[in-house]
């Protein structure tokens, strides 16, 4: 038996399936990132008047502005490689979902290698105060959800890509699928950068 | 919401962020005598936000007719 509205949109709700499923869980992970941001504000307004560290003096506000731009032109990529299929195509959205792939491994590549390894080697660890428990907390859930995106992005670029042959309706929804998860994901660091680093 | 719709509200969202940030590094610069540095990034960064509206502006206008 097929499964309905895999492609075509539901007549009550006029989504597909995939599109339902990735609100529900872009919901869930609106609840997920707003818990914790409520955990910092919530932190930081009961510290100790002074206590709390300004992020500028911290954390490096060039690399994290630096890491903020590469996730927007990731996102500006991402609806590219969409809008190519739509458009038919293909070796476009090739090039352009390689090209998200590359710029959210570069924004990981940075964060580890130019955030967490010094924040290491000076000694700052989640365990040193509160507020570092809260940075690497939320810096580090955004950055699992980074690497998942690529990881998801990889397939379809690779080998979930075979499936344009047979239902190329069927692929663009699951791009723009894949899409709307990357544009969650950067939207959270949009609201992370100045929370963190500035404010 | 579509892919488009998120995208346009992404973009709007990222360009009032660009022009706080710039707000953010003139007053610091200013105020707190930050590096030069924050200053560089504070004028790149009214420049991102100029790129981003036009882009958007752009972008709504082609996305549209897919």
């Amino acid at each position: 038996m097929e499964i309905p509205y895999t492609v075509d949109a539901h007549p009550e709700t006029g989504l597909h399936n995939s599109k339902i499923g990735i609100w529900l869980f872009l919901a869930s992970e609106v609840m997920l990132f707003g818990g914790l941001f409520s955990a910092y504000i919530l932190l930081r307004t009961g510290s100790l008047p002074g206590v709390w560290p300004l992020g500028s003096d911290i954390l490096s506000v060039p690399i994290g502005t630096f890491n903020t731009l590469v996730l927007i032109i990731s996102s500006v990529t991402m609806v590219m490689s969409w809008a190519s299929l739509k458009m038919n195509d293909f070796s476009k959205y090739k090039l352009y979902m390689g090209t998200t792939i590359l710029l959210g491994s570069l924004f990981l590549v940075i964060k580890i290698f130019y955030e967490y390894i010094p924040k290491f080697s000076h000694h700052h660890f989640p365990s040193t105060d509160t507020f570092y428990a809260i940075y690497f907390t939320l810096t580090g859930l955004h950055g699992l959800h980074v690497l998942g995106g690529i990881l998801v992005n990889l397939y379809f670029w690779g080998p979930g890509s075979k499936l344009w042959k047979t239902e190329p309706e069927r692929f663009s929804n699951r791009i723009e699928v894949a899409g709307l998860y990357w544009h969650f994901v950067d939207l959270v660091w949009i609201f992370l950068f100045p929370t963190l680093y500035l404010l | 919401m579509s892919l488009k719709a998120f995208h346009i509200f992404f973009i709007s969202v990222s360009t009032l962020l660009a022009i706080w940030f710039g707000v953010w590094g003139l007053r610091s610069y200013f105020n707190r005598a930050e590096n030069s540095l924050i200053l560089v990034l504070a004028i790149m960064s009214f420049i991102v936000a100029g790129v981003l509206i036009v882009y958007g502006i752009k972008v709504f206008q082609k996305l549209k007719t897919l």
